[in-house]
Order: C-alpha cells, then structure tokens, then sequence
C-alpha cells in the first residue's frame, strides 16, 4: 500500500517548451489546467498573500490606533525595536526548547511505534485506530486534559508523583516543570503522526536487504544503524521537517495551559497578543513579518542545508 | 517464515511477545488522557480536588450543564455547519486542482506544488492581525464564512497532495476502454473513474474536517459572539454554570462531546486515514 512504485507519467512537463510547435490540444490542456487549478490558487493566496503584504507595509509605520493621524513611515525601525526587546528572545528560547526537545523524543518514541506497527501480528487494527485518537482530538481538548492532570486542585499527577516531587508541587508554578507539561502534552499529541509517516517509510526498507544482513549474521542493533535508518533517510528527514515547522508555531496548548506565564510564551504567542491589542499595529505586524522570517529560515535549512528533497520524496521526479 | 522446527520457536515467542506487549504500550499511551478527561467530565465538582484518576461518584450532570448553556450548544452548532461546509468547499476545490496536477501537462504545476507546501507550513498566527482589520472591513467578522474562508484555504493543501496522489494511481485507461466499449464519456466518467476516485476523495474529506475541526487561533481571533464561535473556542471561554462554580468537569464533559465524532469518524475509517495522512506526507 505505501510503496512508492515508480511513477510512469510524464511528469517532467517541458515547462520551457516553445509556444509555436504546440498542438492546439496542447493548448486546450494547458488552459483545462489553469482553469481547473485557479480556485486553489486564488483562495490560497487570498487569506495568505494579501494579510503577508499588509502586515510588511504596517511594519514600516509607526502607528497607534489610539492615534491614527499621527502615523509616519519609520522604515525598518520597528524590527530594530522587535530584535532589541528581550522578550522577542526570551521566546524564541522558549520556541526553540521546545521545538528540539518534543521533535527529538517524537522522533525516538516514533520510531519505537512504527517498529512495533510493523511487526505486529493481532491487534493491528486496534493500535492503528488508538494511533489515530491523539492526532484527531482537538489540540484544545489535549491541552485541557493535560492541563488538568497536572494542576494544582484538581490533578492526579502530584499523587502519583506524591514521591518524586511531593503532593502540593505546582506544575504551572515553575518555568522547567511547566515547560515539561506543555512539551508532553505537544509530544502525545504528536507522535502518532510521526509514527505513521516513520512506518510508511519502514515498509519502503527493502526486506530482501534486512534478510541480507540476518544471514551475514547482523544483530538487531547493526541492522538498524546499517540498514533500515539510512534507506528510509527521505521518510525521517520529512517528518523531522514536518513536525520542526508545526511545532515552531505552537500556540494553542500554551494559550490553554499557561497563557504564557512562567517564561512560557511561545513567538506564536507572542504575535497572537501583539496582533489582538492592535494598539502598536506597526510593531504587532513587525512580529507577524519576524515569525513568518523564522518559519523560511528553519524551511530554507532543511531543503538546503539537510538536502530534504521534497521532490522525490513526493514522487514528483520519480 | 517455514519453521525451521524446533531452534526458531522460542525466538518466534519472544518476538510475538514482544510484539504485543509493544501493543498494550501504544493503546495505553493514547488511551491515558482521554480516559482522564472522561473520568473527569464524570465527576461531581465536589469530586473535582480529591486528586483521584476516578471519580468516587459518578454523575451526569455535567453533561446536563453543558447542553443547557448556549454558549455552548451554539459553539457546537456553529462548528458542525463550518466544519461541513468548509470540507465540501475545500474538497470540491481541491479534487479540481489535483485532477488537473495528476492528469494534465501544463506550465505552473510545480508552483502550485511549491505554493501549497508554503502554505501547509504558514505560521497561521502571524495572518490572524491583518485579517482580523480585513474581516471587520468586509463584514466578514463573526460570521460563517468569516471562518470558512480561513478554513478552506488552509485545508487546501494537504488536502491537494492527498488527492493527487490518489489520482495518480488511478488507472485512467479504464476512461478510454469504457468509450472503445460504447460508452459516452460521462458514462466512462461516472461508471469507470468515480468509484475508483471515490476513496481518496471521502479520505481527504475527513482529514479537512479533522483539520477545521480543530481549529483554535482563527476562531478566537474572528469570531466575538455566539453567532460562529466554535467549539474550541467556546471551551477556552466557558467559565461555568455559575461565577461560584468550578467550570472545570463541565469543561470536560464539553471536551468529550466534541471528541465523540472524532473517535467515530476514526474508528469506522482507520484505514482510509492512515493510508490519506501517508500518502499525502510520504508519498504525495
């Protein structure tokens, strides 16, 4: 079901085809194509495009709402303002811890899923469906449940945990203990989706390798550093990439679990306040430019500096 | 395997041993918070802070609680019809786009690609300013389609990739062949490729209701009312029966309902979901 067979169709459209040697059903198909694909396009664009461009022109002003007639062009000035305010990297700190903590456990706990997935012999369709629940619950109604395990009056954690770390510990009270809260919630909400993605790409290995290697007398061990993980590289790089980006922009469970206290806003956040008050508009659309900047970096490392190749990954140049 | 007798079996036990306890594991780890919201939404709000996993009496009453408030019962209203729409909006669209991406030859296909992959990875926070002064300027805010918008064009991608995966693998020949046989070519159309393209389409439904079911930022951010406020919205803003009470188990119960259709849409179509989330992640 998941093996990528090699895809037979003309894919490689001869983009840069000169117009005159086309073929009036040449023609035809392109406009069938245009016309068909437009709808997506437009609506795309209108709800991403057009807010972009005029978050980027609002971030050259300085401008209160409190005081419209006093706008002026201040050029770069409110990212200067952005980049010099500590908060701006108390965040990004914040952003990146848990960005790298939840994708590097998801990553482990994923994979341990996926080996499991693969070899299971009955109960195939009840771990699949139990797979499915945390990816399909409201992001809202994990962070609540969480939330709740963990508080102070109404959670059962500080009583299990009464040992560990005594009965009355309050979770959200600390910056650590409530950054752990906020990362396990991300974590079991999230891995089964980097599990199934690490399972498609499990059942791409080649068993015939694996067998291979059994005979050459491999332990379990070798053959997972030297089989299995460098042929579904592609399948490990996209999740990572995936889940990096989607945790980058975490925002939900924070606004339920904290609301940002303890030293726990995320730039998500933070852009979500500034955007709501809407009083400095020039410097909360500073912010929206800034978290939209970081998503293109960390997107521009993995395609360019990890070489994630999309392209075959998606099955376009295959 | 051929049992090569006696020297495999106690490996073969070790392994299905292995194998299921890995099982139990995974259905534990995902079972754990539902169970814990469940137990909670059970609980009398007395029950609330004696710190147990269950509670010592059960009741229904915050579910009474819950469908007597129309914040609420609105929220649920609203999320149901926005949600639906958005999906038969969002999948219609997208089953365009992908027809002509897996089908047709045209210049641009690989920027539409290359644009829904930027879009599927938005920092959706980062619209939720600018649309929020566009929204109120065009009377779009708090309103359906005010929310179905925003929906739509965010589910459009994932949902492009899923489809024309599908559709690549469709074998249009069929098309054709139904013609040679004598049939014309919306018989070939309904008879040979609708119910081969019928899975991928209602797979893709599913992962875009999933998708606009869940949605929290944007219905924060435009909706001031009960008129489109959503669920999980409503459930941010629920402060209990009364101002004297803990709105905690009523909160739960609330999360439980809106989890139901969830829970029923995976458990009667697991495979389709696996199958669309992989095909449009891995292989799309």
């Amino acid at each position: 079901m998941t093996v990528t067979a090699p895809e037979r169709e003309t894919v490689v459209a001869p983009a840069t085809a000169p117009s005159y040697g086309m073929s009036e059903r040449t023609r035809k198909e392109r406009r069938l194509g245009w016309k068909l694909t437009a709808p997506a396009v437009i609506l795309m664009l209108a709800v991403t495009g057009y807010p972009m461009v005029n978050a980027l022109y609002l971030s050259l002003f300085s401008y209160r709402l409190t005081d419209p007639s006093g706008r002026k062009f201040v050029g770069l000035a409110n990212y200067g303002v952005v980049l010099r305010d500590s908060l701006w990297w108390q965040d990004v700190v914040t952003t990146v811890i848990i960005t790298v903590v939840t994708v590097a456990i998801e990553l482990v706990i994923g994979f341990i899923f996926a080996m499991v997935m693969n070899k299971i012999i009955f109960g195939r369709r009840t771990v699949r469906t139990a797979i499915l629940l945390p990816y399909g619950i409201i992001t809202v109604v994990s962070a609540f449940a969480w939330k709740y395990a963990f508080a102070l009056d109404s959670g059962f954690v500080s009583n299990w945990l009464g040992w560990l770390v005594g009965k009355n510990y309050n979770w959200f009270g600390h910056r650590g203990s409530a950054l752990l809260v906020i990362c396990l919630e991300e974590i079991w909400k999230t891995t089964p989706f980097i599990s199934l993605l690490l399972l498609a790409g499990l059942s791409q290995v080649p068993e015939v390798l694996q067998e291979a290697a059994k005979v050459d007398g491999a332990t379990f061990m070798q053959r997972l550093w030297k089989v299995t993980i460098p042929n579904m590289k592609a399948a490990i790089m996209v999740a990572v990439l995936f889940r990096a980006l989607d945790a980058w922009r975490i925002f939900e469970s924070i606004f339920i679990m904290t609301a940002g206290a303890q030293k726990t806003e995320s730039l998500s956040f933070l852009t979500y306040r500034q955007s709501i008050t809407r009083v400095a508009l020039g410097i909360g659309s500073a912010v929206s430019v800034l978290l939209f900047v970081t998503m293109v970096i960390i997107a521009a490392i993995f395609l360019k500096g990890f070489k994630v190749d999309l392209g075959t990954v998606k099955g376009e140049r295959r | 395997m051929t049992g090569s007798a006696t020297a495999t079996r106690p490996k073969q036990r070790r392994q299905r041993s292995i194998s299921v306890g890995g099982a139990i594991l995974i259905v534990v780890y995902t079972m754990l918070p539902i169970a814990w919201i469940l137990s909670l939404s059970l609980k009398s709000p007395g029950d609330l802070t004696n710190k147990k996993f269950l509670p010592s009496h059960w009741t229904l009453a915050n579910y009474r609680t819950v469908f007597k408030t129309s914040l609420f019962t609105d929220a649920l209203r609203n999320s149901i019809g926005i949600s639906l729409i958005a999906t038969v909006i969002g999948v219609v669209v997208a089953t365009f786009a992908a027809y002509a991406i897996a089908r047709l030859d045209f210049p641009g296909k690989r920027v539409i690609l290359s644009l829904a992959l930027a879009i599927a990875i938005f920092p959706q926070v980062a619209l939720l300013g600018s649309l929020f002064s566009m929204w109120r300027a065009v009377k779009l805010y708090d309103t359906w389609p005010g929310l179905i918008i925003p929906y739509v064009s965010f589910t459009l991608p994932l949902s492009i990739w899923v489809l024309s995966a599908f559709f690549r693998e469709i074998p249009w020949e069929m098309e054709q062949a139904a013609q040679v046989d004598g049939a014309t070519a919306w018989q070939a159309f309904t008879k040979a490729i609708v119910p081969l393209a019928a899975p991928g389409v209602f797979t893709t439904a599913i992962i875009a209701f999933f998708a606009a079911w869940q949605d929290f930022a944007f219905a924060i951010t435009l909706t001031s009312t009960n008129r489109a406020r959503t669920v999980p919205a409503a459930l941010a803003f629920f402060t209990g029966a009364s101002q004297f009470q803990q709105p905690t188990t009523a909160i739960a119960a609330g999360a439980i309902v809106v989890t139901v259709p969830i829970i029923i849409l995976v458990l009667v179509f697991q495979r389709r979901i696996v199958a669309g989330l992989t095909a449009g992640a891995v292989k799309g």
